[in-house]
């Protein structure tokens, strides 16, 4: 077992997840299938093989620096579940 | 026992781009709140964020203005963290490969030259702001703005090799100098487009091993780096000296009560699970475009300084004072280009026009006074046109009026008298008034004659040549 219920209690705490009991133990079977699928890959020979940085075979796709419109600021905040005076409205940060 | 102090310090400047980094929003500062955003920057579900290119140019130029290796091959990543300031749960950013390494800055504190190493320079975007309502620690919710989220960032990573609190004022000084000079930064620190973090830990003379360190944010100013490392310095200093330990964590600087308080959250110790970025692609700089940006760097601070020392004899103090700001630098070598002298550039600009600026609060890109009309005045006074004490009336009123030196000095009949004949009617009538004076400056009290001098200004409203009063009340004494 690679995976502890507390390695899942932890990743799900640092995610704001709230999990159930049920939860995690399912959750800690199906990381470690994963896991174990993984050790089936790193059986294979990659000396020699570039890591990879990323799936698709392309680089440098930018832009220029003009400016583009913003959304109205009715819609950038349509979504919020609560706003004040223009602003989007959340909980106290810090804890006691 | 005596400590050494291990400073390191992560600088993030905003980049002067008119966009942000993955998207086309502005990145005016002072916009009304939430109004420079779009569903890129607000991180809506769906939505691919595309590098913007001047951000990459901005950044191997500091790089390269940094002494730094530009790898060739360079990605983006996600920073895991949850916090309100940012609205995708992740800060995209740059972890194992950033756009530059290994660099360095030379820093002068007390006569002598340190190198300070610089780990590296990476791309990332800034985050929201957060208007608390009343105290951090206090206020029952938060209000978000995220107009700045998204707003291209460098973060510089200095080596620890920072020795002391005046070091680390004298680092942050030279690299915001440079960044100005290569103007990719306004670095203005009041508007929070320079900012800086601290890991500051002690360890006994001698030690070579580290000690542990404390995270000091919230640094700033000039002047919060400094107090705010002098007072982690001696808390931490305090501690160890009781035989404690000193904690690892987050600390921020409270500037209105001068002192370092600890940010704990029930967060856990910083566990950011880095990725790389799906949705963007890597970035291969070529080896060519890269030289072309070498060769395109402006004169750096440094040889900026060496220049005004050689070409012009300025003292190191001078020519650093000068060149510490790429505004000063270049009003500076406009004036001198204007035909005025080198050193009496200087004492202006170090002297009457700083202390103008500071009055009224301006930044030099806003003084009324043109190089060219400082040029004006320094060109009259060599002449003996005006005097010393003079021109600085004469500054003063074409600081009010924008006005030229000359027409000023037309205008208000401020031309220095230096004809002997129209100042000895004046010499004459003051020895015979105060011939208390006169008696005292015959029976040696040579501070009798400054007095006297004092008196022929005052007749002359200023214009008479003080060096021919003096000379005149001497001889006719």
């Amino acid at each position: 077992m690679k995976i502890t219920r507390k390695d899942v209690e932890h990743v799900a705490l640092l995610s704001r997840l709230e999990l159930g009991e049920s939860d995690v133990a399912k959750f800690t079977g199906q990381l470690n299938a994963i896991l174990d699928y993984i050790d089936v890959l790193s059986k294979v020979d990659t000396a020699g093989v570039e890591p990879t940085a990323h799936v698709l075979p392309l680089k440098n796709v930018m832009r220029a620096d003009e400016p583009r419109p913003s959304l109205p600021r009715e819609l950038a905040l349509a979504n919020a579940p609560e706003q004040e005076d223009g602003y989007f409205k959340v909980p106290r940060i810090l804890e006691g | 026992m005596d400590y050494e102090v291990v400073v390191g310090l992560e600088v993030h400047t905003e980049l002067k781009t008119a966009t942000k980094i993955f998207c086309g929003c502005s990145t005016k500062f002072g916009a009304a709140q939430n109004t420079n955003v779009c569903p890129v920057c607000l991180g809506l579900p769906g939505v691919l964020p595309v590098l913007n290119a001047r951000v990459v140019e901005f950044a191997v130029r500091t790089g390269l203005a940094l002494n730094c290796r530009i790898l060739p091959f360079s990605k983006f990543d996600r920073k895991n963290y949850y916090y309100p300031d940012l609205p995708k749960n992740f800060q995209t950013s740059q972890y194992d490969l950033p756009i530059a390494v290994d660099g360095h800055l030379d820093i002068a504190v007390g006569g002598q030259t340190r190198r300070i190493g610089i780990t590296r320079v990476h791309m990332e975007e800034d985050a929201g702001k957060l208007v608390h309502a009343g105290s951090i620690t206090k206020s029952e919710y938060a209000l978000v703005d995220y107009n700045r989220t998204g707003v291209p960032l460098l973060e510089i990573v200095s080596e620890p090799d920072i020795r002391s609190a005046e070091e680390a004022k004298a680092y942050l000084e030279k690299l915001k100098a440079i960044l100005q000079y290569i103007d990719v930064s306004d670095c203005k620190m009041e508007e929070g487009s320079l900012r800086c973090d601290a890991n500051i830990s002690l360890r006994p003379k001698g030690e070579t091993k580290l000690g542990t360190k404390a995270e000091i944010k919230n640094l700033n100013s000039f002047k919060a780096v400094q107090k705010g490392l002098e007072y982690e310095t001696a808390r931490q200093a305090d501690v160890l000296g009781e035989g404690g330990r000193v904690i690892q964590e987050t600390r921020t600087w409270d500037d209105a009560c001068g002192v370092t308080v600890s940010l704990r959250s029930k967060e856990e110790a910083h566990d950011y699970r880095y990725f790389p970025e799906p949705d963007l692609v890597p970035i291969v700089v070529d080896p060519a475009w890269v030289e072309d940006i070498r060769r395109h760097l402006p004169e750096l601070p440094d040889a900026r300084q060496g220049r005004l020392m050689k070409d012009y004899g300025l003292s190191a103090y001078e020519a650093g004072v000068i060149t510490a700001g790429r505004a000063m630098a270049e009003y500076f070598d406009a004036t001198v280009a204007a035909g005025a002298d080198a050193k009496a550039a200087a004492n202006w600009l170090m002297g009457e026009l700083s202390r103008q600026l500071n009055a009224a609060g301006k930044e030099l890109e806003d003084c009324p006074v043109a190089p060219g009309q400082l040029a004006g005045l320094i060109g009259l006074q060599a002449q003996g046109t005006v005097s010393g004490k003079l021109a600085k009336t004469v500054f003063e009123a074409m600081w009010a009026s924008g006005k030229d030196a000359a027409a000023i000095v037309k205008e208000q009949g401020l031309v220095q008298i230096s004809d002997a004949g129209a100042i000895e009617a004046v010499v004459d009538k003051v020895i015979a008034a105060n011939p208390q004076s006169v008696d005292d400056f015959k029976a040696g009290k040579e501070r009798a004659i400054g007095f006297l001098v004092g008196q022929v200004m005052k007749e002359t409203k200023g214009r008479a040549n003080p060096e021919l009063v003096n000379k005149l009340l001497r001889e006719r004494m």
